[in-house]
């Protein structure tokens, strides 16, 4: 009980008992002891001699990015007009095949607790795991360049767009669904009557947004060959051309924000 | 017209939610289904058109047997039973005359559906129900547009399009103030004996029962308790149905019956003109319903 | 008017989604040049990809029979680092989001604080982990350090964005119930600020703990520590029933993640 008695009689308050509070200690316990731990493993990985001089790397490096040589700007157009296609087609077509993979995943619309199942491992498998791990395999398959990652992109989404469509198809009233099957409509024509009014605002909304996560993840792309302005970036690097990667990131910069911005007018739009 | 015999529902969870239902309509009779809250009525209709999977019995429109239905045939079943809901049930996002243009996707394709290219006849027939009901003006606007008592309206329209022989009726009037309410039985009264329809109307409101059905029908628990007309429904039988309660009519209550007869002559409804919505106060409730259905 | 004089002689089309007729025209053309121009510029080398189908199949195939074994050590270190990463990240980066978050509230924050706070914030979120871990593998050294760093600095972003939401529309009479006591700033947070925004950001913490998780797995490759440089070692050397494990454990761990935070989740609220 919160409210117990003293020796002497008079009730006291505490927010909790005596149990209560020590396994909340405890608990804290646990977890400093396992955050420790983990730090010790990273700390015996580390070379300290690095980090040490890590201030003046970091400044050195500022050193070099600066001032940044503007004229390699002229070069980006078409890695960035690269960047930019992979994100939209790659949206395009993950949305294409996240929208099926969507209604047999809703506990509502599928037609099979099986079905249902597989949908589910679909959404989960592409949800785990990283569009970048996605374009490293695409370019051992298909070589480098935009099309692997287009494809990279477009698997990533699916499960993204899946999984939060099926939420959204899950959570719609029943009642508009059981009227039009009561009119004695066809499977198809509930979905299309019942099911799909209800949720395309949602859909519209999580793909556009998923857009904009896909632009920012483009840019990265290339690091592993798999096209747009991340090829750039990677033969910058490389080639410790610092002044010329300081311009890739104000690019890549400006990019996101104008993404963001558009994602963000088109949701209050349509939501 | 329609038979139930030995029609039971048992749900999963163990709840016998109808035992040994045994009812036949005529056509063209309009019958009330009353009960407290929980008796079956919603399973009752919902067995019908097998919105509800009855567990045993069997149910015949005219010569088909429902129970055994699956399939296309199940569909064509359900185009002779249109449906009218508590809640209208319309799909908010579409225009109206989408929703009662709905009521035809039995009779049409997927692909026409689809492209909303439905028969000039079904459009001629959706617009003309959508005059009848009074809203051919609302035509364009969206379902979400409109109030409860023009949402219930094209909910009517949508079920006749259907040409069906049977109504199944779920609540209509609950979430209506008691004006509407009344407008919207009126509705359905003069509609049914246009077009010689059946109808089983589920309702909380004894009063409204009484009123516009043919005949009523008792549940309790699950089971008939009450078989006849409304002047037949006696308090005794009430008691039977809802469970004991003083039944009797106080002055109040005419006073306010009073209210509302003059309230539906100059077509206002003011605060003191709801006598269906329940009270929670100890003394007897107002009107029949509002109590007893609590 | 017109549209009831045609439907009642069963004429009735739906009504646009786009009413101006111009406007819905102009925006089809747009898309469809778009599409055009941009699929145009698509180099694919048809015969590289007829080439690498076989490698594709083997890879599918390795799925079937995924090689755990061959590579045990690199598989376990490659886990253990990034787990440790994701940990003490995820709890490093939570603790440093509070105070960015509060700060990057316009109802509580002072102007100057609030553009510092959201200056952050804007630069945390706009750079994938991948490249903000280059920058910090080159002032730390190759090796987890440089991850968990990278992994903090991505965490405060995503945190103190969505924290600073919460607190930006949480119920303000509550607060103003306890200043109203004559509480302190400190007091008001605790016992006001607090308990609104603690169940979302105990959840959006799981959250962050999961996705960080997927993270570490791919910030290896830039050499950055964790199970991302094995995967990267193994793909590139075409090892792909080693590929395939090492996906597979990263997709059950991360379904573990998502299923302990829904319990922890409901738990909080």
């Amino acid at each position: 009980m919160p409210v117990s008695t003293t020796a002497r009689g008079t009730p006291i308050w505490r927010l909790r008992t005596t149990r209560a509070q020590w396994l909340g200690y405890l608990a804290w316990l646990f977890g400093l002891c396992l955050f420790l731990l983990c730090w010790k493993v990273i700390s015996d990985n580390t070379m300290w001699v690095f980090v040490e001089d890590a201030g003046r790397q970091g400044s050195d490096l500022i050193r070099r990015m600066m001032p940044p040589e503007w004229q390699f700007a002229q070069q980006l157009w078409k890695p960035m007009w690269d960047t930019l296609n992979i994100a939209t087609l790659g949206t395009l077509l993950g949305i294409a095949m996240a929208f099926p993979v969507a209604f047999l995943a809703a506990r509502n619309t599928t037609p099979h607790p099986l079905i249902r199942s597989l949908a589910m491992v679909i959404i989960v498998a592409s949800r785990s795991i990283n569009s970048l791990i996605w374009a490293m395999l695409l370019v051992t398959i298909l070589g480098p360049g935009v099309l692997a990652g287009i494809i990279a992109i477009a698997l990533r989404s699916i499960g993204f767009v899946g999984k939060l469509l099926y939420e959204a198809i899950e959570e719609i009233h029943p009642t508009p669904v059981e009227a039009i099957s009561a009119t004695g409509a066809s499977r198809l024509q509930v979905m299309n009557y019942g099911v799909l009014p209800q949720v395309m605002p949602a859909f519209a909304g999580i793909s556009i947004y998923r857009w904009d996560i896909n632009i920012r993840e483009s840019t990265v792309l290339g690091l592993v060959g798999a096209g747009g302005i991340g090829l750039q970036l990677n033969a910058s690097i490389n080639s410790l051309a610092w002044d010329q990667v300081s311009v890739i990131f104000v690019m890549i910069f400006a990019t996101v924000l104008v993404s963001e911005w558009i994602s963000a007018r088109v949701r209050h739009a349509v939501i | 017209m329609l038979t139930l015999s030995g029609v039971c529902k048992r749900y999963p969870t163990g709840d016998r939610a109808l035992t040994d239902i045994e009812l036949s309509l005529p056509r063209g009779q309009v019958m009330a289904l009353i009960g407290p809250s929980g008796a079956g009525k919603s399973t009752l209709i919902r067995c019908v058109n097998r919105l509800v999977e009855p567990t045993s019995g069997s149910i015949r429109l005219d010569d088909t047997e429902l129970t055994r239905l699956t399939g296309r045939k199940l569909r064509q079943a359900r185009r002779a039973m249109g449906m009218i809901f508590q809640e209208y049930a319309l799909v908010d996002r579409l225009s109206v005359m989408e929703n009662v243009l709905s009521g035809r996707l039995g009779y049409v394709g997927f692909w026409r559906s689809f492209m909303r290219r439905y028969p000039e006849d079904a459009v001629v027939e959706a617009f003309r129900l959508l005059e009848r009901v009074g809203l051919a003006h609302a035509l364009d606007k969206r379902a979400d547009a409109l109030s409860g008592g023009q949402r219930q309206r094209v909910g009517i329209a949508r079920a006749l399009l259907q040409s069906p022989r049977l109504l199944l009726i779920d609540e209509p009037t609950a979430s209506l103030d008691p004006k509407t309410s009344r407008q919207i039985m009126r509705l359905i009264r003069e509609l049914c004996a246009e077009r010689e329809l059946g109808a089983i109307i589920n309702i909380h409101d004894v009063a409204l029962a009484r009123q516009f059905a043919d005949r009523i029908v008792g549940l309790r628990g699950g089971k008939i308790v009450f078989d006849g007309t409304p002047a037949a429904l006696s308090t005794d039988i009430l008691t039977t149905i809802y469970g004991e309660e003083d039944w009797s009519t106080d002055a109040n209550d005419d006073q306010q019956a009073d209210a509302q007869r003059k309230a539906d002559d100059t077509g206002q409804a003011s605060g003191p003109t709801e006598p269906s919505v329940a009270t929670d106060a100890p003394r007897p409730a107002p009107r029949l319903a509002a109590g007893a259905s609590r | 008017m017109n549209r009831q004089t045609l439907a009642a002689q069963g004429h009735w089309r739906r009504p646009a989604f786009i009413a101006k007729p111009w406007l819905r025209w102009a925006l089809v053309l747009g898309a469809v040049a778009y599409l055009a121009v941009a699929i145009g510029t698509i180099e694919v080398n048809w015969a590289r990809v007829a080439e690498g189908m076989t490698r594709g199949l083997n890879f599918v195939a390795a799925f079937a029979q995924p090689d755990f074994l061959s590579r045990r050590g690199d598989i376990i270190d490659g886990l253990l680092e990034s787990l440790t990463m994701t940990l003490t990240s995820t709890v490093i980066g939570v603790a440093l989001a509070i105070p960015v978050g509060l700060g990057a509230a316009r109802n509580i924050a002072p102007w100057p604080i609030y553009l510092l706070c959201r200056s952050i914030i804007t630069v945390s979120r706009t750079f994938q982990e991948i490249i903000i871990a280059i920058l910090f593998v080159v002032m730390f050294g190759f090796g987890p350090l440089a991850g968990m760093i990278t992994l903090a600095f991505a965490t405060v972003g995503f945190m103190a964005k969505l924290l600073a939401e919460d607190i930006e529309d949480l119920d303000w009479r509550q607060v103003e119930a306890v200043r109203a006591t004559g509480a302190s700033w400190w007091q008001t947070m605790n016992h006001a600020v607090q308990p609104q925004v603690m169940p979302r950001l105990i959840g959006l913490s799981m959250y962050r703990l999961d996705i960080n998780f997927r993270e570490s797995a791919v910030i290896g490759i830039v050499g950055a520590g964790g199970i991302g440089a094995t995967l990267n070692t193994s793909i590139s050397r075409y090892e792909y029933d080693t590929s395939a494990a090492i996906l597979l454990i990263i997709i059950a761990i991360v379904l573990l993640c998502e299923y302990g935070s829904s319990h922890v989740r409901r738990w909080t609220q």
